[in-house]
């Protein structure tokens, strides 16, 4: 188990409040302007030596990301914009990190803002957070009074000014360039890439865009030296990560753990184990609702990190576990998280648009026994043709999901699905019926 | 994609008070020059606090002058994100989560108890039009699940009995704390907590 000296957010559970005093004495705010002091490119080869890799789920590394900000500024103004739109089935690691290490997210604003040469700062929450985001507006509040933000932010000599922008119940906008329509005030819909936000982002802008967890590591990696860092975890999976343990555990909870630890020790040590016994356990969702669910056999040596996750064909993402115990019928667990990918489908490419509801369509009849035999390929078809054939990264995140069940529990399907449509003509399977037209009226 | 359309009855007209008005002004302040277009999302907001809960036509082109974006713009908006209501949905409106992490944790028993308490069906008005329930994604509470929200503020740690008595307490016009329901702790391990034990009691 991580030591508690090497954790990063001591308060993740409030013991010691959010505000700014509580916050100093954690060693927020101490040597902000030392560190600034050392430069932008001290700063930047840091986060390259630490081998921080993005928190929001691709894992990318944020030194090189931040590298790819235009040394000078030219005409037009560099932003920074947080993605605190976490909507993640599983995940809800940002939330805690809004409400009670605020002052942590402010700090590595102002030095990230100052490390890509930023003087405007978006934060964008997702609007359920509302009250999360007013703790989050109190501590910048608070930050201002204390001349921690503003102009001459924290003694550093620059200027910086941090806003929130809420969302309003898109889990679309957690993709970077749809972050930024969103803030533009239009439609969530994802823009192509290239050009990449670094160059062309924010209302035409040079602008980087990093997860919550990321920006608020920054600081304490800063002080404790990207070497502290390093040593954590492994070899370009390095450092602490926020694990949120949720479904049929007697503890769920967040906790923050190595990079590398194994799941088992996760879910047993942390989470109190699987309700009913490790022998209980189906499988395990180890990223977020779009990271291909994990057997139990592999579960047993698991270790989390990006890299090992991505051996086993499944990903770290968000690091949120959903844990599934034998109770659960684990196709009606996947044809639901088929149904939050068509409802929050953009509707921007046709593939995801209609291929998201499509699946969702397929697996609730599989659920109820009601598909026939090769509808089963027929699923697999579907998904190969959605993933990689949409702008952004939702096509695999709502096909990647059932890809796994597929290549875990295809015998369960098969066995609960045999009908064969020839012979047994008198089942009503609506195939032509758009389903997702009669299913709320009022909606 | 879901489906999302304008209520049938619809008001005449619609206008900021003094108090929305003031909030959209310091909105469209955060935001540079000539993008005033970016205080949309916030002003379609401030205009469904006004409106009891939900945003009519006027409303968006109201906004549409205010930001002088065309309406059609903010009519996209409006129906694209789904947190805003275009039709009447009550003084307190109860969203219940029940996607995966909430579903195998028991969300349907919240469901049963919101058709028991307000309205057999999702999206329909209490018979004293006070309140209504709906289905919703991921609220980002997994660790809390099952859970649900009520206007801004987040009960979790349910079960049915709870949701009940929560939803009692609505119907009668009091606000129930927030929060779990279980007496945990933010998001610590319930009995079980193995870390920062020195800040536990600090």
């Amino acid at each position: 188990m991580l030591k508690d000296q090497d954790r990063i957010f001591k308060n993740l559970y409030n013991d010691m409040g959010s505000d700014v005093v509580s916050s100093q004495k954690r060693g927020d705010w101490v040597n902000t302007k030392e560190i600034t002091d050392k430069g932008r490119d001290w700063i930047i080869n840091e986060i390259k030596d630490s081998q921080l890799r993005g928190r929001g789920g691709a894992g990318f590394p944020t030194g090189l990301k931040w590298s790819f900000a235009p040394k000078a500024v030219g005409s037009r103004p560099h932003y920074l914009v947080i993605n605190g739109d976490e909507s993640e089935p599983g995940t809800c690691k940002d939330r805690d990190i809004l409400r009670f290490e605020p002052h942590k997210l402010i700090e590595g604003c102002l030095i990230a803002s100052y490390a890509i040469q930023a003087h405007i700062c978006y934060i964008y929450i997702r609007g359920e957070y509302f009250v999360d985001g007013q703790k989050l507006q109190a501590a910048i509040d608070e930050a201002y009074e204390k001349k921690l933000l503003g102009k001459n932010a924290a003694g550093t000599g620059w200027d910086l000014d941090i806003y929130i922008h809420y969302g309003a119940g898109a889990y679309i906008c957690g993709e970077e360039t749809a972050l930024l329509e969103s803030i533009e005030g239009k439609k969530g819909q994802p823009r192509l890439k290239p050009p990449f936000p670094a160059l062309i982002g924010l209302y035409g802008c040079p602008t980087i865009i990093n997860n919550v967890e990321t920006i608020a590591v920054v600081p304490t990696i800063l002080r404790k030296g990207g070497k502290w860092f390093a040593s954590l975890g492994r070899e370009k999976n390095t450092g602490t990560k926020i694990f949120c343990i949720s479904g049929n555990v007697n503890t769920p909870c967040n906790v923050e753990e190595e990079m590398n630890i194994p799941l088992k020790e996760l879910i047993e040590v942390h989470a109190g184990g699987v309700i009913g016994g490790w022998d209980n356990l189906q499988a395990v969702i180890p990223g977020g609702s779009s990271m291909p669910l994990i057997p139990k056999e592999k579960c047993e040596t698991l270790t989390m990190d990006f890299d090992s996750l991505m051996a086993e064909k499944s990903g770290l993402g968000t690091a949120g576990i959903v844990v599934i115990n034998k109770d659960q019928d684990i196709i009606k667990c996947m044809a639901r998280i088929a149904r939050f990918y068509k409802h929050e489908s953009c509707g921007q490419c046709t593939p995801c648009r209609e291929g998201s509801g499509w699946m969702w369509r397929m697996l609730e009849r599989m659920a109820k026994g009601d598909a026939t035999k090769d509808e089963v390929d027929m699923l697999g078809d579907v998904t190969n043709q959605i993933a990689g054939h949409t702008i952004c990264a939702f096509g695999e995140g709502s096909s990647w999901p059932v890809q796994g069940l597929l290549r875990h529990f295809k015998k369960e399907i098969v066995e609960r699905n045999n009908l064969d449509p020839i012979v047994q003509k008198k089942n009503n399977i609506p195939y032509l019926v758009d389903q997702h037209l009669l299913d709320k009226k009022n909606a | 994609m879901s489906l999302r359309r304008p209520a049938k009855n619809q008001p005449e007209n619609f206008e900021f008070n003094s108090l929305s008005l003031n909030a959209a002004k310091t909105i469209v302040s955060k935001y540079p020059e000539g993008k005033q277009q970016s205080a949309v999302m916030a002003l379609l907001y401030i205009a469904q606090r006004q409106n009891d809960n939900w945003i009519p036509l006027a409303a968006m082109k109201y906004i549409a002058k205010f930001l002088d974006m065309p309406y059609i713009k903010v009519y996209e908006v409006a129906t694209f994100y789904t947190m805003y209501n275009l039709s009447p949905v009550g003084k307190y409106f109860i969203q219940v989560c029940t996607t995966t992490p909430c579903m195998i944790r028991g969300a349907s028993k919240l469901v049963e108890a919101c058709k028991e308490k307000i309205s057999q069906n999702e999206c329909e008005l209490s018979n004293d039009k006070s309140c209504s329930w709906m289905e919703v994604e991921c609220l980002g509470a997994c660790v809390n699940a099952p859970m649900m929200q009520i206007n801004d503020h987040y009960y979790e740690d349910l079960d049915k009995e709870k949701t009940l008595k929560i939803l009692d307490q609505i119907l009668k016009g009091e606000n129930p704390k927030p929060g779990s329901y279980r007496g945990r702790i933010n998001n610590e391990p319930e009995n079980n907590r193995k870390t920062l034990m020195d800040y536990k009691n600090a």
